[in-house]
């Protein structure tokens, strides 16, 4: 059995599963509910100035059959009093101490209620501290949120007051409304962050009812942005955390989220460079339960592989993602589709695809069932292996030529010609 | 998949139509292939991916005009087509998985089109100019008459019975089509300007000739006839039945007052045996026996039919010949005979030669017999005629099915190809004769300019 315990900024959890700030961790009892079935840590539902929500709240994007391919909610911070969040907060601490109980937290920007209000959270006995950054709707018009995770001063501004008063770790949780997500990051750890936490939520407009010409969801009639989340947000995670990695100036661990729903995902998020994840549109979609397929799929990939601590997988991908200008040229490396005719089914979607969509390279052999590459046009983009149904029947064959250079390369060897 | 059957009602359809979960579920299995195989298999070409993909985004209508473009009789078709054999046989996920089922998101289309506001087709761009005239208001010939009012052409069929659709009314058993399809679908293409003489045979009530005067071209579309007589002593006793008159009566009368008898022999053992078979079981008969001269390997009924008639508890006898039917005014049993064939002949052959087994006699206890060994094929009408056959079939060109005759084609069953003749292969045919008759009027009209 491999060891999935982790310390994430000094926030020591069981495993690196935690359930993120949302409707899954809003009162003592669901935190309690999902420590029992497994859940190693949980950021408790951002606590604040109690608002007032909405209903509806959530609307999702539905894709081939399935539900919820992405979650879409309007939902604000926590509604519940302050006392009473704080309360369980600490009920929940002295039942599991071993677990990782992180608050989230958002105020005006005060540093005497953010003084004040994180001495109250040290009070419970919690690990540590989250600040939302990140909400995209309604508290973003409220001078809070993603208001706060956008302007990087704000951001470094905000941190300081709550990391200066705090003997707990604090971690900021970043906003990927941004057409960079290091500057806030940075300023953030410049602010006195521990550690980051990414994605929150995306703003979107989930979509319109055809029939009654109504936003979705509506609110009476009318609708607003709203947070993005679930298995479609997973990419646009992956490269923010990866970005974040990959910075030298960036040395505070990561925690990642956004799409997490198998030990798959999480195992991609782990080797991209985060230290633990957080897991919430698909523990609503499907229950607490989840954690099973979670810690036992990440114990046996560990197992399998022979690795000892969870740790270990950490990064271990993220330094092969970086700048395109590193990346060899074609006619240095390239790949070649090559049909393996014995296991194609004959649904031509290859070839429609190259030759609509591609490089018209695909030809279709009268009486033959497979097509057939012409190698020497095929570029090497991929696509009709994306779209072929029968997994491993188009194998992309890499090409070596003699050559070995990259765009960063070929300029230098340019300029050094003139 | 296996289909769980609806057994509650015994003249009621059988395959219970998809629920619109399963619907959805059904048609996202579609890869939505491109030039897809299914589309092929199908005779009338219907454009499957599309009309799937139209199901699978809720616009249903637009699958069933997608189907009704291609195929007049998409809603028979989408129950009685042997779909194994054609669209779902040339399925891509057979191989991968199981064939979607496109008979059952076809129905889907269809029974939606059955229950809304008459659909319009599609402009098809052709703007001919004529009468032509479609005797026979089957299959074959709705599917001509379709195509060819589209075209714009004055076309009148001209059916013997009562009612149009052919063997689609009157000789498929209603637990798979119910009557009620068979006729919507005769409406439609009423609806779509085509003209119907019910009641109406050529030959009797108007003239060949007269009718060939009268028309620029003539399409006959008239099948097969009955079922043959089997050649031995007793045929003619009460309780021996044409298996095509019993399915009919089914069809027609009062079931109550249909007299199946208990114990039914059924002779042959091609689609048509089983269907009387199974009407014998549920009209009430404790028995039914099918008496074949080969065994199952030569038999032409469809696998499926072979299995429905197990379920419906019809039971076998192979290498068995009846010789004669016993009694005085009324069946009381059938002396027969067993078979092999010769020696050295293939057993699983349907052509090989038989021989009888010498003092293999027995009588089968029986007060029904019903004779299932095929239809006989029209070969005075085309003597009748004037046109050229051979071996009494009628000759036609392959892709214009123009007969000797000018201006006279033949499609459809009438022309006796042999094989398992299907309502799509005949619906094919008629579409292939309206453009082979567009193109001989848009000559000769060109030629009168
Ligand atoms: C019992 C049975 C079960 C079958 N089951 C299936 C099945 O499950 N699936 C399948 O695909 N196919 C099935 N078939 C075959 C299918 O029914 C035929 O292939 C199809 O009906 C042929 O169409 P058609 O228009 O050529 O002939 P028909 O359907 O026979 O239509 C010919 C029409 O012409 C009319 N007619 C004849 N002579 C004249 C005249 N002189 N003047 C005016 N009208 C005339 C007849 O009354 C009839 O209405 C079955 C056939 C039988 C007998
Ligand atoms: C209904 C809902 C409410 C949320 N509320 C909060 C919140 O109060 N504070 C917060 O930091 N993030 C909140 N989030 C964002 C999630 O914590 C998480 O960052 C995001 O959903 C991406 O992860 P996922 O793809 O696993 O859902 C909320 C998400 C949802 C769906
Ligand atoms: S890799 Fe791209 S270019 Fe090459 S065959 Fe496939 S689709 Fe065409
Ligand atoms: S997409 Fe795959 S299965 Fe389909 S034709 Fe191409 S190689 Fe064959
Ligand atoms: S072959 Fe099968 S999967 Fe492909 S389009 Fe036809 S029904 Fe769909």
């Amino acid at each position: 059995m491999a060891d999935l315990s982790i310390d994430f900024a000094g926030i020591k959890s069981p495993n690196p599963f935690w359930l993120a700030s949302g409707p899954l961790t809003n009162t003592g009892y669901q935190v309690s509910k999902a420590f029992d079935e497994g859940w190693g840590g949980a950021v408790w539902k951002t606590i604040g100035d109690p608002v007032i929500n909405v209903s509806a709240r959530l609307a999702s994007i539905d894709y081939g059959g399935r539900r919820m391919m992405g979650l879409n909610n309007i939902e604000l911070i926590s509604d519940r009093p302050l006392d009473d969040n704080l309360r369980e907060i600490a009920e929940v601490k002295r039942r599991f101490p071993h677990h990782a109980v992180i608050v989230s937290m958002m105020f005006e920007s005060n540093p005497q209620i953010w003084a004040e209000m994180v001495k109250r959270v040290q009070d419970t006995g919690a690990d540590g501290i989250e600040l939302n950054f990140g909400c995209p709707h309604g508290m973003s018009e409220r001078g809070m949120g993603s208001i706060i995770g956008q302007v990087p001063e704000y951001a470094q501004t905000i941190t300081r007051y709550a990391a200066d008063g705090s003997s707990l770790p604090v971690i900021v949780k970043l906003t990927p409304n941004v057409t960079d997500v290091r500057p806030p990051g940075k300023a953030a750890i410049q602010g006195g962050a521990d550690a980051l936490s990414l994605i929150n939520t995306i703003n979107s407009v989930m979509g319109v009812d055809i029939d009654s010409w109504m936003p979705i969801p509506q609110i009476d009639g009318r609708g607003s942005h709203g947070g993005y989340c679930g298995p479609a947000v997973k990419p646009i995670a992956l490269h923010m955390l990866s970005s974040l990695y990959n910075d030298r100036a960036v040395r505070v661990p990561l925690c990642g989220i956004g799409g997490i729903e198998t030990w798959r995902d999480a195992v991609e998020f782990l080797l991209l460079g985060a230290g633990a994840v957080q897991v919430c549109t698909a523990a609503m979609h499907y229950g607490f339960r989840i954690i099973n397929d979670l810690t036992q799929g990440l114990n046996d990939y560990l197992d399998q592989r022979g690795i000892a601590q969870v740790n270990q997988i950490v990064g271990k991908a993220a330094m092969r993602v970086g700048d395109w200008n590193d990346l060899r040229l074609s006619y240095s490396y390239q790949l070649v589709a090559n049909i393996h005719a014995d296991q194609c089914i004959g649904c031509n979607l290859c070839y429609v695809a190259c030759e609509d969509g591609a490089h018209q390279c695909i030809d279709r052999i009268p009486g033959q069932k497979a097509p057939v590459v012409r190698e020497a046009d095929c570029v090497g983009c991929n696509l009709c292996s994306l779209v072929c149904p029968v997994p491993d029947c188009i194998e992309m064959v890499p090409v070596e030529h003699a050559v070995s250079e990259t765009w960063r390369q070929r300029q230098e060897r340019l300029t050094s010609f003139s | 998949m296996a289909i769980v059957l609806n057994q509650d009602h015994r003249f009621e359809e059988v395959v219970p139509p998809f629920e619109p979960s399963e619907a959805m579920d059904e048609a996202l299995r579609c890869y939505y292939c491109y030039d897809a195989p299914c589309i092929k298999a199908c005779p009338t070409g219907i454009n499957i991916p599309v009309f799937i993909r139209q199901i699978a985004n809720h616009d249903v209508k637009a699958a069933a005009r997608t189907i009704m473009d291609a195929n007049i009789l998409g809603a028979t078709c989408a129950r009685i087509c042997p779909t194994e054999a054609l669209c779902e046989g040339g399925c891509v996920r057979k191989e991968d998985s199981r064939p979607v089922s496109i008979g059952r998101l076809q129905r889907v289309a269809m029974d939606h089109a059955m229950t809304s506001d008459y659909l319009p087709l599609p402009d098809i761009g052709v703007h001919g100019q004529g009468r032509v005239a479609v005797v026979g208001a089957g299959p074959a010939g709705l599917g001509a008459a379709t195509a060819l009012t589209r075209m714009g052409y004055v076309v009148e069929v001209f059916e013997e019975k009562p009612e149009g659709g052919g063997l689609d009314t009157y000789g498929i058993v209603s637990y798979r089509e119910p009557l009620s399809v068979s006729l919507w679908e005769v409406d439609l293409v009423h609806k779509l300007g085509t003209t119907f003489h019910f009641g109406t045979r050529i030959g009797r009530d108007i003239e060949w000739e007269g009718l060939r005067a009268q028309f620029d071209a003539v399409i006959i579309a008239v099948g097969l006839g009955r079922v043959p007589k089997m050649g031995i002593l007793g045929e003619d006793l009460a309780g021996v039945w044409d298996a095509l008159d019993l399915v009919e009566a089914t069809k027609t009368m009062a079931l109550d007052d249909i007299d199946i008898g208990r114990q039914v022999a059924v002779i042959g053992a091609g689609n048509t045996a089983v269907d009387a078979a199974t009407c014998a079981k549920r009209l009430g008969a404790e028995e039914v026996t099918i008496v074949y001269r080969r065994d199952q390997t030569a038999m032409s009924a469809y696998q499926y039919e072979y299995e429905f008639a197990k379920q419906d508890g019809v039971s076998y006898k192979w290498w068995t010949v009846p010789v004669q039917v016993l009694g005085n005014h009324r069946v009381q049993g059938l002396r027969c005979a067993r078979t092999q064939v010769v020696a050295g002949a293939d057993k699983n052959s349907r052509e090989a030669d038989l021989q009888l087994l010498p003092g293999s006699e027995f009588v089968l206890p029986v007060d029904t017999v019903i004779r299932a060994i095929g239809q006989t094929k029209p070969s005075a009408l085309w003597d009748e005629i004037g046109a050229e056959t051979r071996n009494h079939r009628v000759v036609v060109d392959d892709e214009t099915f123009s007969t000797s005759l000018s201006g006279v084609y033949a499609i459809g069953d009438c022309l006796g190809r042999g094989g398992e003749a299907t309502v799509v292969a005949a619906v094919a045919d008629g579409k292939k004769v309206a453009w082979a008759v567009h193109q001989q009027l848009t000559r000769t009209n060109e030629r009168s300019v």
